[in-house]
Parts: structure tokens; C-alpha cells; sequence
């Protein structure tokens, strides 16, 4: 389903007034009633922000938006076990008494061309330790990426399981 | 089962900030012994990041389940912060590491190849 005007609206202001019930905690009064003033307060001010700005949280042309949501999630559980997995593996460089690091700087190109998923493979580089993004060209994409030994290094170059992976969130469907 | 909770959560919070500090010690102790910028980058923009996640879980754990129950709803609303705090870690962390990165390598940092002396 592709996103118009209204749906971002409406999605926006669910955001901010979600937000403000959670970060508030003024739902019910003491005396058990609902809590006018600061409920109407929230949805005065989710209104406003979501009339004057809501085509930066909702991008106009989205296409398959909730299986890219959906697709999304089940990759960030994957990525966060990918990061406990290799902070071991920098810690272990650290504290090793021979200090077993050999730095290089790598570049390579993805065929990922929209701005989320840029964003998604420039940071899962830079959390999972071994690899840190340069710079990023966002019409060739091309990445330029510093590597602290060669292991990661190939794990970028060789297995590339982390582009396959974010590829498989954005590009299939 | 709210006895189950309560013998097993406070030492599995125990293990989860004794892990966090042991990845903030590491990220502290990569700082004084990699030899250039960039090396010592790495250590602390990740190392610290994870070690001040598990840190905020431990606590988020701790005050959901011990601290909480029986408390006003403004009280019990606090995991829901700390959840906020933990995805903004992982949002900005990596983005400010990645921004110190760029700004070196376009002012012309060298980076250190084996072999060369401590920079």
C-alpha cells in the first residue's frame, strides 16, 4: 500500500500523541477520571506537529510499507545478536597482551539506493565491531569503510551476509 | 511466582552490569593502548555502546520487575523511558562515530599500517 497526504497525517499524529501518553504518565487523575487537561494538551500539540511536519516521518511515495516494517523487525533481532557476538571479538583485540590488530580501508558498492536502507547498512557497519563507515556516496552506492583487521574486513568483502541480509528487508517485493 | 522472580532477577541483573562495566573497562583500556585515530575509534564508539546498553537493561530490568509494582502509573512508566534511551543509543552512537571517522579522513588523518610507530 502506498502512502497519501491523509495517511501520513494520521500516522504522525498516532506517533506523537503515543509518545506523549507514554513519556507523560497523566492518562487517570487521582480520583479515578479521565485527566482532561493534560489528554487534551497532547492531542492540541500531536495535532500541530503532525499538520506542519508529518512528510518527514512519512515519506509521500512509500511503497509495501508494513512488509518492509515487518521485514525490518525480524532483521534487527538478528543484527543485535550480531553485535554481542563480535563486541567480544574487540574486547578480545584490546586485551590481548600482542594486540592483534592490522588496519586497511576498504570500499565497495551496494545496489541499495534508497535513503532508510543506506542508513540501516551505514550503522549495522558501524555497531557490529571491526568496521567503521567512511563516507557513504548515495548515488553510486558506494561505501568506503575502515577495517581494524582482515577477518571483518572479508566478512564485508567476501561473505557480504550483511548487505545480503539488508538487501532481503528492502529490495525483495 | 513472584517468588521465582524475585530470587532469579537480582542476579541476573548483577551479570548484566557486571558484563556492561566489563565492555566500558575494555572500550576505556582500547583508548590508551591502540597506536592511531582511527583504531582508537573503533574501541570506543562501539565498545562503550554496548557496555552502556547493558547497563540501562540491568536497570530496566531491576525497576520493572523489584522497584514498580504498587507504585502510580508516572512511576511504572519509567522501563518505557529507558527503552526510548536504549534506541537512541544505538541510533546515535554509531552516527557520531561514523561523523568523527568522515571529518578526519576528508582533514587528512593518516592511518597507521603494521609496523609503524605509535601516532
Amino acid at each position: 500500500m502506498s502512502a497519501g497526504k491523509g495517511f501520513g497525517i494520521l500516522v504522525t499524529f498516532c506517533a506523537m500523541f503515543l509518545f506523549w501518553l507514554l513519556l507523560s504518565g497523566y492518562i487517570i487523575t487521582e480520583q479515578g477520571k479521565l485527566d482532561v487537561f493534560h489528554v487534551g494538551a497532547g492531542v492540541i500539540s500531536s495535532a500541530i506537529v503532525a499538520l506542519i511536519s508529518h512528510d518527514l516521518l512519512v515519506k509521500e511515495k512509500g511503497e509495501k510499507m508494513l512488509s518492509k516494517s515487518f521485514r525490518f523487525l525480524v532483521y534487527l533481532v538478528w543484527e543485535l545478536w550480531q553485535i554481542v557476538l563480535a563486541n567480544f571479538d574487540v574486547a578480545y583485540r584490546v586485551l590481548h597482551p600482542k594486540m592483534p590488530i592490522d588496519p586497511l580501508i576498504i570500499d565497495f558498492e551496494t545496489p541499495l539506493r534508497s535513503d532508510f536502507a543506506l542508513v540501516t547498512l551505514a550503522n549495522s557497519i558501524t555497531l557490529t565491531p571491526g568496521t567503521i563507515t567512511i563516507s557513504v556516496d548515495p548515488e553510486k552506492g558506494k561505501f568506503l569503510v575502515h577495517a581494524i583487521a582482515k577477518k571483518p574486513a572479508d566478512a564485508l568483502l567476501v561473505d557480504k551476509t550483511m548487505q545480503k541480509k539488508v538487501a532481503e528487508v528492502y529490495m525483495v517485493g | 511466582m513472584v517468588e521465582i522472580i524475585g530470587t532469579i532477577l537480582p542476579p541476573v541483573v548483577i551479570v548484566l552490569m557486571a558484563v556492561g562495566l566489563f565492555f566500558m573497562l575494555a572500550g576505556a583500556a582500547g583508548l590508551l593502548r591502540f597506536p592511531d585515530f582511527y583504531t582508537r575509534l573503533h574501541a570506543t564508539g562501539k565498545c562503550d555502546t554496548l557496555g552502556e546498553v547493558l547497563i540501562i537493561f540491568g536497570l530496566l530490568l531491576y525497576h520493572f520487575f523489584i522497584y514498580s509494582p504498587g507504585a502510580e502509573l508516572s512511576v511504572k512508566l519509567v522501563p518505557v523511558k529507558l527503552l526510548f534511551l536504549i534506541a537512541f543509543i544505538f541510533l546515535a552512537n554509531p552516527t557520531a562515530t561514523h561523523a568523527i571517522m568522515k571529518a578526519a579522513y576528508n582533514t587528512g588523518v593518516k592511518p597507521w599500517k603494521k609496523g609503524d610507530a605509535r601516532m
